[in-house]
């Protein structure tokens, strides 16, 4: 029963996604289809949430644009992204960053993963 | 064929092609066997009996059983009538599954409703409520149900608490997202009423009963 489901899900998930958690910064290449044509669009910004699931799984991106800060939800297995890239880990404490939408200019950075 | 009958298995989310997540209902659908063929000289009226889920013929009881053996060797748990405009192809004994289905297609699906118990007419009837504090006393009353002298009683239909739930209920025009051929699963976009293994009834909506 609830295999049919998982089974179902599973066929969907991509084998291509790399490992990355909150706190990192990555690209995310996403294609866009305009009419006919197809190009694709970077968004890079700081990874502030994972959430677990099959195909349900999305992860959210924030990046300051122009001064304003923009968050963008993907679902981590959609056939939309070309590719993520993983740009830097960063060292964080938890999972969920909500506090980096109180933070502006360098207090707002993230300190990178040493690997000592 | 117009219709068929089977069995919900849950829901979940699939990707189209342009990378957004879909909301389906998975069913599982047939194979059914017609077990009748109605006709208008014998019955009346063109109808299509269809035999759904397996069931050992030992389990039948003898009316069932020799009621199924004029069409086939199997026992069935369901046995469902649909109208059938156009029966003169059909025989007993026809197996009929998920091909009659394509990609895009519109279905009515039909099923029972999930039992709810006694429940009030705010979640019964979309009913609003009262206020929660300042004083207020009425909280999830139904207020009033008539008036005094005339005309004297409840009128007939009022919407009042009582069971909800184990009806049968149908939506409409769901688009179907994909087939499983090899599994005989129907994606459908959206819900459809009933529990997870319920019966459900799917309909074609693009042809004439």
């Amino acid at each position: 029963m609830t295999n049919v489901i998982d089974r179902l899900e599973r066929e969907q998930m991509r084998l291509d996604v790399p490992d990355f958690t909150s706190g990192d910064t990555v690209k995310v290449h996403v294609k866009i289809r305009e009419g006919e044509k197809e190009r694709v669009q970077v968004f890079q910004g700081v990874v502030i949430k994972k959430t677990k699931g099959l195909t349900g799984a999305r992860f959210t991106v924030r990046k300051i644009s122009g001064g304003i800060g923009v968050e963008r939800i993907f679902p981590l297995h959609s056939p939309a992204l070309d590719k993520i890239e993983v740009i830097t880990q960063g060292r964080v404490r938890r999972s969920k960053l909500y506090y980096l939408r109180n933070l502006r200019g360098k207090a707002a950075r993230i300190k990178e993963k040493r690997f000592a | 064929m117009s219709a068929i009958l089977g069995r919900k298995i849950g829901m979940t989310n699939v990707f189209s092609s342009e990378g957004k997540l879909v909301p389906v209902t998975v069913l599982q659908v047939g194979p059914c066997v017609v077990t009748q063929v109605k006709t208008t000289e014998t019955d009346g009226y063109t109808a299509l009996q269809l035999g759904f889920d397996e069931k050992p013929v030992e389990k039948l009881n003898k009316p069932v059983a020799g009621h199924l053996k004029k069409a086939t060797d199997k026992g069935f748990k369901v046995l469902r009538e649909f109208r059938a405009d156009d029966v003169k192809e059909m025989e007993a004994g026809m197996t009929i599954g998920i091909d009659m289905f394509s990609v895009g297609e519109k279905v009515t699906v039909s099923g029972i409703s999930k039992g709810r118990g006694f429940q009030g007419t705010i979640k019964r009837h979309g009913f609003s409520r009262g206020p929660e504090t300042h004083g207020c006393r009425n909280h999830r009353k139904p207020g009033s149900i008539g008036n005094s002298a005339w005309p004297g009683k409840v009128i007939k239909g009022k919407k009042m608490p009582g069971h909800m739930g184990v009806d049968k209920k149908t939506v409409k025009n769901l688009t179907i997202v994909d087939i499983k051929h090899e599994d005989n699963l129907l994606l459908v976009k959206g819900p459809v009423p009933g529990c997870k293994t319920g019966l459900i009834e799917v309909h074609r909506t693009d042809v004439k009963k």
